[in-house]
């Protein structure tokens, strides 16, 4: 075994699933490190939670290995892994009291009575619920259950937890507190965690590093900052944030750097991906904030517009400019009072990209 | 969309708030009129002297309870002694009432689980074959059973055939017959309810305990039972409540022998024989038992859902 390998929790390679004819998951490697906050980020249908419950063996592979620290686990049944989950809608047991769904895990491992209602207080303390122990879970609120939840696939200390969705079920104010409890949580136990959800701002705040999924391929697996700032592909840059996509041509190739020609024929620089060619075609990403907006010039290379809505949303200002080909592009603006520039519609405004603000995807 | 039909179906029920009242205006007519008024008529005649065609004479007495619970000899002149006959009729119908409610159990849990976890599509079909045997009278069923049961019936004949047996099995007039009678008239009672649970039971629990290491026999123990435990008492309920009443079945398939508390107040009302004063105060012995066992039960069930 490799040296660097050590410090992996799970590692998959080759994973296959197929229902019938249907391919869910397409040859998956991934490796998710020890202690990490690993996110697996997709559209509904993706494969994402398909891939969870792979991991924690609620569904068989076709084909392919899973390693848990290293060991197979590919032909274990759910109760033999190392590994506790927290279900999207909770499950927990409507039939006990909160310490005893808590505890429940950890009898099945065969703790003594002791060592099982010692743990079951501090992790119902951990979440903030030890006044709640004797309540059944349908007297708690939604983010009382969610956090019942936790304490349970955590209690029983597994070496990874996997949680599909955790959050989706709550209101928007309580889902902004749990992600940082959740984040807090996963940095004071140690654990392993891997979440599963569709929603792009989650996945940023909260992971290390994120696995964007899409028709049961992994497309692209990074920090928040490289998938934002460094999208591979069509698919995820449009997927994560907002960005606008142009059509171009490559004309220059240069050692770290190449140019694109725009279809209005203003170029733009760009980090080169892997092995472009010249005369390709290709896409470019650039987010709305990567634009930089002035008044019509006559510039010859930049790409005029006309700005056809502005919304206003606090700290920025958006606007839409419809350019010569018929698109819409988003541009963003902070709004600081020093610059004071106000567009409005009907405007005629070129635009320009900023430095290194344009990607090219390799689609 | 959720929203819009929630509201909309609010304001339709809160149009309909006027006649509300009178939508359960039939049922409690229909209670009303065919369960208390005979129920009242029985505890009545319960305290009444016999006629000796049948009928009653407007006389009070407590003879009925008197003649169920003591022996006072052929002329009623001896002094009391404990009467077992009629007190063993009413053990023996509640363990042959017990037994068809375990069979029931035992065979109607598996069947609604199957049911349950079939497609939606196709658990109407199988919803509709439990029913089927409803179709034809209980009567014609029961009587049907007799026929093939019966020493020279199709049962033993085609087990002769297959050489499992070599003298005919003697099913017909024994416990057996009268427990298996009541475990086909009543499996479907068992089935639907637990049906209904099992359907409403959400099977991410069973993943989750597999998930907190329980193995399968655990999860069935320990998460699914518990939490269908509702419609398996219920099932319970609607077995053993009619089975201990039941007439038919250990009339026709138990034969002299096994009298059962149903036959023993069926025979207080048939022809001239009959003392109706104590076939109602045998009635009424029974409502009571079964309002005692069920009263025990919603009180325990109250206590629980209060905690």
């Amino acid at each position: 075994m490799e040296s660097s390998k050590e410090n992996l929790a799970v590692e998959l390679q080759g994973v296959f699933k197929k229902y019938g004819d249907f391919v869910a998951l397409k040859k998956i490697d991934l490796e998710i490190k020890d202690n990490e906050f690993f996110t697996l980020l997709g559209p509904s249908g993706c494969g994402k939670t398909t891939l969870l419950r792979v991991i924690a063996g609620f569904e068989e592979i076709s084909e392919g290995t899973i390693l848990l620290k290293g060991e197979r686990i590919g032909d274990l049944p759910p109760n033999k892994r190392p590994i506790n989950t927290v279900f999207q809608h909770y499950a927990l047991f409507p039939h006990m009291t909160v310490e005893a769904n808590v505890a429940f895990g950890m009898k099945m491992l065969g703790m003594s009575k002791a060592e099982v209602a010692d743990r079951s207080r501090k992790m119902l303390e951990m979440v903030k619920l030890g006044d709640f122990a004797g309540r059944r879970p349908n007297q708690l609120s939604g983010g009382q259950q969610q956090r019942v939840a936790l304490a349970r696939a955590m209690a029983p200390g597994p070496q990874v937890l996997l949680l599909d969705e955790p959050l989706s079920a709550l209101d928007l104010k309580l889902r902004h507190a749990m992600r940082v409890e959740l984040k807090q949580l996963q940095m004071e136990t140690g654990i392993t965690f891997v979440f599963v959800t569709h929603d792009q701002e989650e996945a940023l705040t909260m992971s290390d590093r994120i696995g964007v999924m899409d028709h049961g391929i992994l497309q692209q697996v990074g920090t928040p900052h490289e998938i934002y700032e460094k999208p591979v592909n069509r698919f995820v840059a449009d997927f994560i944030g907002e960005t606008n996509i142009f059509d171009a041509t490559i004309s220059h190739v240069g050692d770290a750097n190449c140019v694109c020609v725009l279809r209005n024929g203003s170029s733009v620089g760009c980090e080169a991906g892997s092995n472009p060619q010249v005369g390709a075609k290709c896409h470019l990403s650039i987010r709305p904030e990567g634009l930089e907006m002035s008044r019509a010039n006559d510039e010859p290379r930049s790409l005029g517009g006309r700005v056809e809505q502005v919304v206003y949303l606090g700290t920025d200002t958006q606007y839409l400019i419809r350019i010569p080909s018929g698109e819409l592009v988003t541009v963003r603006c902070q709004n600081t009072i020093a610059d004071g520039v106000n567009y409005s519609t009907g405007d005629e405004v070129a635009l320009k990209p900023r430095d290194g603000a344009a990607r090219l995807l390799v689609d | 969309m959720a929203g819009i039909g929630g509201k909309s179906g609010e304001s339709a029920s809160s149009a309909f708030a006027p006649i509300r009242a009178w939508l359960i205006a039939p049922t409690w007519l229909m209670i009303g009129f065919f369960l208390v008024v005979p129920v009242g008529t029985m505890l009545v005649y319960s305290f009444l002297t016999k006629e000796f065609r049948g009928g009653v004479i407007w006389e009070f007495s407590l003879a009925a309870y008197d003649r169920f619970i003591f022996d006072r000899g052929l002329f009623g002149d001896e002094p009391p002694k404990l009467e077992l006959t009629y007190i063993t009729i009413f053990a023996r119908s509640i363990v042959q009432a017990a037994i068809a409610t375990a069979l029931c159990l035992i065979i109607g849990f598996p069947t609604a689980f199957y049911i349950a976890t079939r497609p939606v599509s196709t658990r109407a079909i199988w919803l509709f074959l439990v029913t089927v045997p409803y179709w034809v009278n209980l009567l014609v069923r029961t009587v049907s059973m007799k026929f093939l049961v019966r020493e020279s019936g199709p049962l033993n004949t085609f087990l002769q055939w297959t050489g499992v047996i070599s003298e005919p099995l003697q099913i017909i007039n024994t416990d057996f017959a009268v427990q298996l009678g009541l475990f086909y008239s009543y499996l479907p009672f068992m089935v639907l309810p637990i049906y209904a649970s099992v359907e409403r039971y959400d099977f991410a629990l069973s993943e989750a305990a597999a998930d907190l290491y329980a193995g399968k026999w655990t999860i069935l123990r320990k998460v699914l039972l518990p939490t269908v435990k509702p419609g398996i008492i219920a099932g319970c309920i609607l077995v053993f409540v009619p089975s201990l009443g039941a007439f038919l079945a250990p009339d026709l398939l138990g034969g002299a022998k096994n009298f059962m508390i149903g036959s023993l107040i069926e025979e207080q009302f048939k022809g001239n024989a009959g003392n109706w004063p104590f076939g109602a105060a045998a009635s009424m012995i029974l409502l009571s038992m079964v309002l005692i066992v069920l009263l025990f039960y919603a009180r325990r069930q109250s206590v629980r859902a209060g905690a």
